[in-house]
């Protein structure tokens, strides 16, 4: 569904942050995509939806060739591709409410939504989405009052709202702690799954990633190194991505089956936190 | 390097030596330029008038006092006039700056390369000028009265909120612009959502401090003619209506406070 065709980013100041990458991800499926930090994990899910622009090579997403759209059709495209952020990056001095509905601003009118008059169906979709993600108690309050865990649910339900094919996750977890982390993965890959989106997930939590995603691709300065199953990730794998260090603790020993779906708030059972450490 | 080897072990100084002389240096061209104004200053004093001030000042004192609190029933309209040219001053201001502002900031300007060089010429020319001045030349245009003080204070209001606002708008966090922009959102839908929001805390702070300082600039407007208080203050220092004169001060003192006391409350309410 999504298919990059020897994707080149150079930026200004002359770093290759990307070279040549190729990729097909297949439509529901969640890929983790992992690398040292400035391997150009970032710039890679920025030149899909071309928040970044790339140098060469391209993109396309179902029969759209991202690369070569005017504003106006990129500014259509985007509407299919939600992005969720590290930092959560939502509005703070607008409310829950508004966050989410930004979702929809690629498909109202600018006067609509200067004066916060969204289509029923958008507003009823949020509040559904707000339901999915739990929510909904805190509807009206601003965003700055949230703590992480619930920041981060507000950014997938405004992702959400854009009614995407295609997940574009920047370091996810990376904020929060590690219980947050877990809940807010398995959030984002149940929903993936609920509606069959694909998703490219950057990731610096190895193990993390290993527990949720379907498929690993390893970027290191730029280029694509590995691009297989979680478990093919041998020590010999994460040297060649990271370079040289005792990996023993971060591989996983054994397959582990994917963790059981529980209530949003309640604690993994210990033994699994044990084995996937 | 600050680091010496003396008998082999290490010193550590702040500063190099070279730079210990360079500071030295400016020291002394400091105290002897002020050394040398002093002297400037006292050749051209009249010491007589000096040691005259003394009795000068018991003599405007004892002239000033009583005020004259009957006065006060003409100073009502001045006075309102005095804070319609700083309300009206100000909203026109704001007016003209917010639109200066987005051409000024780095990352809303259309053109990096033309429209921002004038929007901060706009801001820098207006700032230049202080507002008495623009009063006197709008005077000549326009004739005395109200008018020519609104317009004065509203001119110099644009430079002041222009540079604050646009300094605003260059420091808020980019990772909210991009959340927007990714969902596909025009970039007047940008601005409304991922901008405006974050530099309103500041567009309120910085509207209402000039609202305060403007109520103090148009008490002093009427004295080249541009209408309000000054006016008042103007005339009756031409008859040496000294007790009237001190009623004005005490007019001017409590509006100022009041206003003073009113945009901090404003700002408290809005930060």
């Amino acid at each position: 569904m999504l298919t990059l065709k020897r994707l080149t980013k150079r930026y200004k100041t002359g770093d290759l942050a990307l070279q040549e990458v190729t990729l097909d991800i297949p439509q529901g499926q969640v890929v983790g995509l992992i690398g040292p930090s400035g391997a150009g994990k970032s710039t890679l899910i920025r030149c899909i939806n071309r928040l970044v622009e790339p140098t060469a090579g391209t993109v396309q997403l179902k029969e759209l060739n991202l690369t070569s759209l005017s504003q106006t059709a990129l500014r259509r495209a985007r509407r299919h591709m939600g992005m969720i952020f590290q930092e959560y990056a939502l509005v703070e001095r607008l409310t829950v409410m508004e966050n989410v509905l930004s979702g929809q601003l690629g498909y109202v009118s600018f006067w609509r939504s200067l004066l916060r008059r969204f289509p029923t169906p958008a507003v009823q979709q949020a509040f559904a989405v707000l339901d999915r993600v739990g929510l909904l108690d805190h509807v009206d309050k601003r965003a700055d009052a949230l703590s992480g865990g619930q920041r981060q649910r507000v950014g997938i339900a405004r992702a959400l709202l854009q009614n995407p094919d295609l997940l574009l996750v920047d370091e996810p977890t990376a904020s929060l702690d590690p219980k947050t982390s877990r809940q807010i993965m398995r959030l984002i890959t149940e929903i993936c799954a609920e509606r069959q989106l694909a998703a490219i997930i950057n990731i610096h939590d190895v193990a993390l990633a290993q527990l949720f995603v379907q498929r690993i691709i390893g970027l290191r300065q730029g280029q694509v190194v590995y691009d297989g199953a979680p478990d093919g990730l041998t020590a010999e794998v994460l040297t060649d991505i990271y370079g040289a260090e005792d990996w023993s603790a971060t591989i996983r020993k054994e397959p582990v089956e994917e963790p059981p779906v529980a209530e949003e708030e309640e604690p993994l059972p210990e033994k699994k936190l044990a084995v996937a450490r | 390097m600050p680091i010496r080897d003396r008998d082999g072990s290490n010193i550590w100084q702040r500063r190099t030596s070279r730079q210990q002389w360079l500071s030295w240096f400016g020291w002394l061209l400091l105290v002897s330029l002020f050394i040398f104004c002093w002297r400037l200053m006292n050749e051209n004093t009249l010491w007589m008038f000096v040691q005259d001030a003394p009795r000068q000042v018991i003599d405007i004192t004892d002239r000033m006092t009583p005020p004259r609190w009957s006065y006060m029933e003409r100073l009502w309209k001045p006075l309102w006039d005095t804070l319609n040219i700083a309300t009206l001053g100000t909203l026109l201001g704001i007016t003209m700056a917010v639109p200066v502002a987005f051409l000024a900031a780095r990352n809303t300007t259309p053109s990096d390369r033309y429209v921002r060089p004038v929007a901060i010429l706009v801001i820098v020319s207006s700032r230049s000028i202080n507002s008495l001045i623009w009063a006197l030349l709008l005077v000549s245009i326009l004739g005395p009265g109200l008018l020519a003080g609104i317009i004065a204070i509203a001119l110099r209001s644009i430079g002041f909120i222009g540079k604050l606002l646009y300094e605003a708008i260059e420091e808020i966090d980019h990772s909210q612009v991009e959340a927007v922009l990714a969902t596909g959102a025009s970039g007047s839908q940008v601005l409304d959502y991922a901008i405006v929001p974050q530099i309103m805390p500041a567009f309120a702070g910085i509207s209402v401090f000039r609202w305060d300082i403007n109520i103090r600039e148009s008490t002093v407007l009427g004295l080249v003619g541009a209408g309000g208080i000054g006016l008042e203050l103007s005339h009756s220092l031409n008859t040496l209506a000294w007790p009237q004169v001190s009623l004005i001060f005490i007019v001017i003192l409590g509006t100022v406070v009041v206003s003073e006391w009113i945009s901090a409350r404003v700002r408290h309410a809005i930060i």
